[in-house]
């Protein structure tokens, strides 16, 4: 099954956000879908390290952050595709006091 | 999945199988540590469990606190135990707790003799109970006889991608064969509660869920604090998680698929006859966890970590395993299993799950794992509110 190492995972298809699998430069990088092993490529906007989330689509303030296919948080500013997401851009929609 | 893996234990005096044969000496509170400390030197092989509580709490409170040392002494990973506190009443009620099991027990209050005399009199029993334990012999053990816990910290985004979903291999293994597993960390299912809920065998269970987790937040949610750097941590933060729903979705991914069938309060044990998957009520404090799990039973124990975790325990085996490779190359003297693999495709879950699990038999039949072989032994209790 050994496949070319994938740059990013995605957990769903539908997912707005990906995870870096290595430390990144910003480029165009080939990923997968964990779930469905869908191949794709993805632009990304700034140096990530290993870990790390960039966006997959434009996310306007508000609206939701979905990995796993589930909503895991809210943009608190314009996050653009190809964006680095962390928590100057993502807020917990559970706990509305947490954030950076 | 090949042969049935040949594994072996120590059956205990009511019928729980252990795969360590410790002889703890047990301080009742902090106070009676420097003794237990003292006859674990004067006979090396004992092992001492300080810790910093004990005294004028109450309530339910107290109540944890004790089922926290009883249940540490009914483990089944531990042969005999030496009880010393301060005072002789609340040591003898942690002896007869832990003596219910049959299991050798002896208990010694320091009151009224110092601690020159207790230490004497507890190294002769010590002694004693370290030979007769020495004795002891493994006997075959199935996955069904024993309980094992999971629970993951310095978690990452690859936790839920990889070393997540390689324990739930693990976990629905385990209880496919008859085992019993203990999941906790109540707080750290928040944006993912729902998913738990809806794995409740049935409704009694679900609302006990629901109820659970509804007054650990509430309580959380009352302080109104700003709690980014604490959950989650700044260990989290800085492997890429960014909020608790995200951070709780890795947790969950490592719950394996099988039904939840019974919540337990912190330290609580489960009806040995109503095997499979518990819910129970605990901190996500990696060592307040752990040694909850082990007081409720537990003998050993899962750790998947993305930036790299520590914790032992002083009683059950703590094994560790990464999907994160840089935490992999540079923390190896803590990583049991390094499963990055995975998510470079070099082999698919079902493998990484087979993996873990023979690292799991070896682990059950004795090798020492990661933890054990650096020394780390934490026993951390969890206070509920302040003492009187």
């Amino acid at each position: 099954m050994a496949i070319t190492p994938p740059q990013y995972l995605l957990h769903h298809d539908g997912d707005n956000v990906a995870v870096a699998m290595m430390d990144m430069q910003p480029g165009t990088l080939h990923g997968r879908s964990v779930k469905e092993g869908t191949e794709s490529t993805a632009v990304l906007n700034h140096a990530i390290p290993l870990g790390h989330k960039f966006a997959l689509a434009d996310i306007a303030e508000g609206e939701a952050i979905i990995k796993y296919g589930i909503k895991v948080g809210l943009a608190s500013a314009a996050i653009k595709k190809g964006d680095y997401i962390h928590t100057h851009n993502m807020r917990s929609y559970r706990w509305e006091a947490s954030r950076a | 999945m090949g042969s049935k893996p040949r594994l072996m234990g120590y059956r205990r005096e009511n019928g729980a199988m252990g795969i360590r044969n410790h002889v703890i000496i047990l301080p009742l509170d902090d106070l009676s540590n420097a003794a237990a400390e003292a006859v674990a030197k004067v006979i090396p092989g004992t092992l001492a469990l300080p810790h910093a509580f004990g005294r004028l709490q109450f309530g339910e409170d107290l109540e944890l606190t004790f089922n926290t040392l009883i249940g540490t002494g009914v483990n089944a990973n531990v042969a005999a135990v030496v009880v010393i506190g301060i005072e002789p009443k609340w040591t003898q009620r942690v002896a007869d707790g832990i003596a219910k099991t049959g299991k050798p027990v002896a208990a010694f209050s320091i009151e009224g003799k110092g601690d020159l005399q207790v230490i004497q009199e507890a190294s002769r029993v010590a002694a004693m109970f370290l030979q007769d334990a020495s004795g002891l012999e493994r006997e075959a053990a199935e996955m069904g006889d024993m309980i094992m816990s999971i629970k993951c910290g310095e978690s990452d985004t690859t936790s839920g991608l990889g070393s997540c979903p390689t324990t739930s291999q693990a976990v629905d293994r385990w209880v496919a064969a008859g085992g019993t597993v203990f999941f906790g960390e109540t707080s750290e299912l928040t944006g993912g509660e729902h998913l738990i809920a809806d794995r409740c065998i049935d409704d009694a269970c679900r609302n006990l869920f629901q109820l659970t987790y509804d007054n650990y937040i509430k309580v959380i949610e009352a302080t109104g604090a700003n709690l980014l750097g604490s959950q989650p941590t700044q260990g989290n933060i800085a492997g890429g998680l960014t909020t608790i729903e995200e951070k709780a979705l890795g947790n969950i991914a490592k719950t394996g698929s099988v039904p939840v069938v019974g919540v337990l309060k912190p330290a609580e044990a489960p009806d040995p006859k109503k095997k499979g998957l518990y819910f129970m009520d605990s901190s996500s404090a990696a060592a307040e966890c752990v040694t909850l799990m082990a007081a409720g039973g537990a003998v050993i124990h899962l750790f998947p970590t993305g930036q790299g975790n520590v914790i032992g325990n002083p009683i059950i085996p703590v094994l560790k395993l990464t999907a994160n490779i840089k935490t992999a190359n540079s923390m190896t003297e803590h990583i049991d299993l390094d499963v990055s693999g995975l998510l470079r495709y070099e082999y698919d879950l079902t493998k990484a799950g087979d993996m873990m699990m023979d690292v799991i038999n070896q682990t059950v039949n004795g090798r020492l794992c990661k933890a054990e072989v650096m020394g780390h032994r934490e026993f951390t209790f969890t206070k509920l509110y302040i003492s009187a």
